[in-house]
């Protein structure tokens, strides 16, 4: 290696461990004893313990960790279930069919995606008030089935005008009408772009604070993110150990996703703008 | 299969409409989940939440017409409002900045490929996928608490500032830090962008006597100012939309002495802790006319700097 590549490499390790100290400050503090946590900037406990993380497995406002992380779990596996199977539906619509009115459908589908969900927030609410859905699961996944989500049919869209249009009518004479095409031939190929999708969805959704903050309000209901901010409301400083064990495990699928896809994503991101 | 085709007689003229119209039904068909949400979940309540904003709303008794009044209070009467509008204006003005500066400078860095860069591209992508949860908040709160780390490391500089999140002149920052160390997304589509600039460009600057700082400014810049305006537009909207971060630092309060107030923090608390669902559609809507002037006058204003190549002018 040159001089000048060492340098590089230099700069780029000291960048990485700048970025990571602070999660590598959480792993650490989640295995320290709570008089420990805040005392001290090393990244090695000096007393390493267990101690939090059986604390959290024993139970956080009555309920075991295991019970928010299964919440979590079936609304962020119920979201992307919807986002894949309703975005590459109208995805499809936009990109190879011709019906009226599908270029302002599509502009508006376009405007929508830099739409302040604010906006229509408390409407939405009423709604699912108004169903009996507040304090469901349902306000959190059933917008999903109906594609709301505008950016990720927008990438499905780019990415089916780039395949050949000569297959759709390869398909069309061997007498495939719309749905078998899309069901043989287009959704086959949009393997990439539904991976993409359904890995964005899956963290967004177990990552979102806002709408589960909004819709659900019974502890036996509550997510990771929800159980963890009512856990840091009711105790003091010195449940600092156990609150950060609860955020190491709320991390991990994060984590693990991360390493198994990271090319997904960051090409995800590259081509397409989705942010993080 | 041929032989059936062939059998059947159809007019070629009388196909194509014909066609046409299955596709009609068919493409219908197709979009209608979409269709669906965007009538019940998107245009329906647009509508509704205009006309909540001229009402007093408390979610239990039927909406009472106000007219102008929530527009009113918020405008002149409110301090709150006016405060939460400040807090957010500097942290969009603060944080977009920042973040794309970094974003831009570290995907220069990694542009020059050397062995083992798209290791790296990753490794900084992960904090925009980290910092987005509660965790992260929470890990922020501790470190820029009274006798964190991040004090802890100002004081062996001679810097004693105290806990941040304790103090109102600072909080903010902390939660701006939060949003800064989140430049993995915007610096990889940079990222991709530079890789598009032909080298053939700098080579013709380089032997026209340019140095670094020439080439970034008459090269690297315009060439990538399409994507730049694109992160710029994004990060904007995003940071205004901001919630999580300084939630969750503030245990949903804005505090300490409403420092770190965000506008949507302040909206949720209208609405979800006050019952005052008309003044917080009021505000959203606010909020969605400020978002689309302010993006309409980066793309005015981006056309005195961004250049598509193979454009003319």
């Amino acid at each position: 290696m040159t001089r000048r590549s060492w340098g590089w490499h230099l700069l780029m390790v000291l960048i990485l461990l700048v970025l990571l100290y602070p999660v590598g400050w959480l792993v650490s503090a989640s295995f320290k004893p709570a008089e420990e946590v805040l005392a001290g900037l090393s990244l090695l406990p000096s007393h390493p313990t267990g101690d939090n993380y059986t604390q959290v497995f024993a139970g956080v406002a009555g309920y075991s960790v295991w019970h928010y992380f299964a919440n979590s779990l079936v609304i962020s596996v119920g979201a992307v279930l919807g986002n894949v199977v309703s975005c590459s539906l109208a995805a499809y619509a936009f990109a190879r069919l011709h019906f009226r009115g599908r270029g302002p459908m599509f502009g508006f589908m376009l405007s929508t995606i830099m739409l302040p969900q604010h906006v229509v927030l408390i409407p939405q609410y009423v709604i699912f008030q108004k169903l009996g859905m507040v304090n469901t699961f349902w306000p959190l996944v059933l917008p999903k089935f109906l594609a709301t989500d505008a950016f990720f049919v927008f990438l499905m869209v780019q990415f089916i005008r780039a395949l050949p249009g000569e297959l759709d009518e390869a398909a069309t004479i061997d007498g495939c009408g719309p749905v078998r095409t899309f069901r043989y031939v287009i959704a086959p190929l949009l393997r990439p772009a539904l991976i993409t999708t359904a890995i964005f969805t899956f963290i967004w959704t177990w990552n979102d604070f806002f709408s589960q903050l909004i819709y659900l309000n019974d502890p036996g209901r509550f997510t990771l993110p929800l159980a963890l901010q009512i856990f840091v409301d009711q105790t003091s400083q010195s449940a600092f150990g156990p609150m950060f064990a609860m955020s190491v495990l709320a991390l991990l699928p994060i984590g693990l996703f991360f390493f198994a896809f990271q090319r997904y994503l960051v090409e995800g991101v590259a081509t397409s703008g989705l942010k993080g | 299969m041929t032989q059936a085709v062939l059998d059947r007689p159809v007019a070629p003229e009388r196909a194509v409409p014909r066609r046409r119209r299955a596709g009609q039904g068919t493409g219908y068909l197709f979009l209608s989940p979409w269709l669906l949400g965007v009538l019940v979940l998107t245009i329906g309540p647009m509508i509704a939440s205009l006309y909540l904003s001229f009402t007093d709303y408390d979610l239990f008794d039927a909406p009472r017409w106000v007219g102008l009044d929530n527009y009113a209070t918020m405008f002149t009467r409110d301090d709150r409002f006016w405060h939460a509008a400040g807090v957010t204006a500097r942290y969009v003005g603060l944080s977009v900045p920042l973040k794309l500066g970094l974003a831009l400078a570290v995907a220069m860095l990694l542009n020059r490929a050397r062995r083992g860069a798209g290791l790296y591209r990753s490794a900084f992508y992960a904090p925009s996928l980290l910092g987005a949860s509660v965790s992260l908040a929470l890990v922020w709160r501790a470190m820029f608490s009274t006798g964190g780390t991040a004090d802890r490391v100002l004081a062996a500089f001679g810097l004693d500032t105290g806990g941040w999140v304790d103090q109102p002149q600072f909080a903010l920052l902390a939660v701006i830090a939060l949003a800064v160390w989140q430049f993995g997304a915007p610096m990889v589509i940079f990222l991709a962008g530079l890789k598009q600039i032909p080298k053939e460009l700098y080579e013709a600057a380089e032997l026209d006597g340019a140095g670094a700082l020439r080439r970034f400014r008459s090269v690297t810049l315009p060439m990538l100012s399409p994507v730049l305006l694109f992160n710029l537009v994004l990060e904007t909207i995003h940071a205004f939309q901001s919630f999580t971060g300084a939630f969750v630092v503030s245990s949903g309060r804005g505090g300490p002495s409403d420092s770190t107030l965000l506008y949507t923090l302040y909206l949720y608390q209208r609405g979800f802790t006050d019952f005052r669902m008309g003044f917080a559609s009021a505000m959203a809507w606010v909020l969605l006319v400020v978002i689309g002037v302010l993006t309409a006058l980066l793309f005015r204003g981006s056309r005195r700097w961004v250049f598509y190549a193979g454009e003319s002018r």
